[in-house]
């Protein structure tokens, strides 16, 4: 080690040189312009950290007792996840920026409860419930099960189980992995989960059919997402991990006002500068939030992910571009722009990314989203092709409530084999509104928004869905 | 712990003198001001030191954010890292 330089030893210039330039840096550190800026994103354009997920292992919860199983899923996530609200808080109130969800995901059920043999599995959503409760967080997702290629008998328990740990509990949030590239697609699972998803909207017909809202159905689904419903913690992840989600569909649209009328090579430009301020600033929080719970650092997830409140929507990022409205020709070359710059530009601003980077296009949760299906200008055709470039997939969609399981389960079909063989992830969170029919619209609440009911294509695929067995996996997958 | 003071309001005689009686008050230390008028709003940025403070960074949030309202001034408090983390590489 060097021995640290004495003041007196130096020549007189140095210090004052030294003065100097520590008073320059102290006068860039005080520019009104950026100061005023990134307050007024927050302010004005709804910037916020979306989340703060803790990543929490369940693998050592497993008993051959399914009561004790449970009392071991509460204690751990009790005690790992004790601090996370208070923490999240505090962050909050230092940097002066919104942290609007605090958050657990935990190892996808199925392989905890396997080892209890033949019991119901809500009553492990029940001790989730609780857990979320008692620490205080607003959703615990993991409520899983990873079936690409098949199901054990754990699986299926669990997917059967799946309406009734939704509709009886409020926190819990379930996903299936039904499809891989590497795998293909799981039909008979794509088949129950299209009967799971009709049995948990009729469960919770009085509320729209709200349990859906907690359940997706993933295609290649990624194991450090941080957002909801899709967020579990996967096999790979450590004991403990934080994820943070941030978000921003305000502050790229009012970038890219600036520069309308601008070509494209601009626009990207633009975008992905926005992108990097935004992820920094989520890195900052991760990086904090990791150090204060003494929990590793997992990923950024950079996505623009829309909420109901004006001037926070990603379709209106798309109308700025110039289109009339979301779901117009043109839609989906504007969606991957915005996917691509906005990945691009995050990417360098953190050290790890991940999660599901891009942007979302969930219909009841943005404002310009519904007022598009609304209109009839924003189909389920669009949409699905849309999902072939954005970040997930057919996200917060009501249908007609008697639309069939079948045809739910056609159209998880069609989402994951966009997801397979674009080596993506994609999903669907669709909501079968019991007694609701086109032209209405299902009031969620909150962030989940309203949904106006929109049409299928018509027709049906009874008999394509009652094959069964796997579609395969795409030529592309052998990559070795 | 450095932090960022914000300070905006509609312009009148002593915003400064009673920003700095309140923060001298709550034991943090200016070091640097830069202050303007937009728009006839009156815009200040303090850099300041807070670690001579003896409240918690929240508290100091909540009291500036308090005392700021009896002025009649949004005044708030965000420790400088985000501002950095957000505009330099």
């Amino acid at each position: 080690m060097r021995a640290p330089c004495s003041p007196q030893v130096r020549p007189p210039f140095a210090g004052v040189a030294e003065i100097l330039y520590n008073n320059i840096k102290v006068k860039t550190m005080l520019n009104i312009n950026e100061i005023l800026e990134t307050n007024a994103m927050i302010d004005r354009q709804h910037l916020d950290v979306r989340t703060i997920t803790m990543g929490i292992s369940l693998r050592d919860c497993s008993t051959d007792d399914a009561e004790r199983t449970a009392a071991k899923i509460y204690e751990k996530v009790v005690t790992r996840a004790a601090n996370l609200v208070r923490v999240g808080e505090e962050i909050e109130r230092e940097f002066g920026i919104p942290i609007v969800n605090k958050r657990v995901s935990v190892t996808p059920v199925s392989e905890v409860a396997a080892a209890s043999g033949d019991c119901d599995y809500v009553i492990f959503a029940e001790a989730l419930d609780r857990a979320a409760k008692t620490v205080g967080v607003n959703f615990i997702g993991g409520f899983s099960a990873l079936v690409q290629k098949g199901m054990t008998e754990a699986d299926v328990r669990l997917i059967r189980a799946i309406p009734r740990a939704l509709a009886g509990t409020e926190r819990v949030c379930a996903s299936v992995n039904v499809a891989t590239t590497r795998a293909g697609i799981n039909m008979d699972a794509v088949r129950l989960m299209g009967e799971a998803i009709k049995a948990a909207a009729e469960l919770t017909a009085e509320s729209g059919g709200f349990a859906c809202a907690k359940l997706v159905v993933f295609a290649n689904a990624v194991e450090d997402n941080p957002f909801m419903a899709g967020a579990f913690h996967g096999s790979g992840e450590p004991e403990c991990a934080i994820n943070v989600g941030v978000s921003g569909p305000g502050v790229v649209r009012a970038a890219i006002e600036s520069v309308r009328g601008a070509p494209f090579d601009v626009l990207a430009e633009t975008i992905k500068k926005t992108a990097f301020r935004v992820t920094r600033m989520g890195q900052l929080v991760a990086r904090e939030a990791s150090e204060r719970l003494g929990v590793p650092f997992g990923i950024v997830d950079l996505s623009l992910a829309p909420t109901p409140a004006a001037g926070d929507s990603v379709a209106e990022i798309l109308e700025e571009m110039g289109l009339s409205a979301v779901g117009t020709h043109g839609t989906t070359a504007a969606l991957a722009l915005l996917n691509d710059a906005v990945k691009k530009g995050g990417v360098m601003a953190s050290g790890h990314v991940g999660g599901l980077s891009g942007a979302f296009i969930p219909v009841s949760e943005d404002a310009g989203m519904i007022a598009a299906a609304r209109s009839g200008q924003l189909t389920l055709a669009k949409l699905e092709a849309m999902t072939a470039v954005c970040s997930v997939g057919l996200d917060m969609i009501a249908v007609p409530g008697d639309t069939s399981a079948a045809t739910i389960a056609a159209i998880i079909a069609d989402e994951a084999a966009i997801g397979v063989v674009n080596n993506k992830t994609t999903a669907v969170r669709i909501i079968p509104a019991p007694g609701r029919k086109v032209g209405d619209t299902v009031e969620f609440g909150g962030l989940l928004g309203s949904a106006p009911v929109m049409p299928t294509s018509g027709g049906g695929a009874e008999d394509f869905i009652a094959r069964g067995g796997r579609i395969p996996a795409p030529l592309h997958s052998l990559r070795n | 712990m450095k932090a960022i003071v914000t300070v905006v309001g509609r312009d009148r005689v002593g915003i400064i003198a009673s920003v700095s009686a309140l923060l001298a008050s709550l034991g943090i230390n200016i070091l640097d001001v830069s202050q303007t008028i937009l728009d006839s709003y009156f815009t200040m940025m303090m850099l300041v030191d807070t670690s001579a403070a003896a409240p918690s960074f929240s508290e100091l949030a909540a009291e500036l954010e308090k005392a700021g309202g009896e002025l009649s001034l949004s005044v708030r408090i965000q420790r400088e890292d985000i501002f950095d983390a957000m505009h330099k590489i």
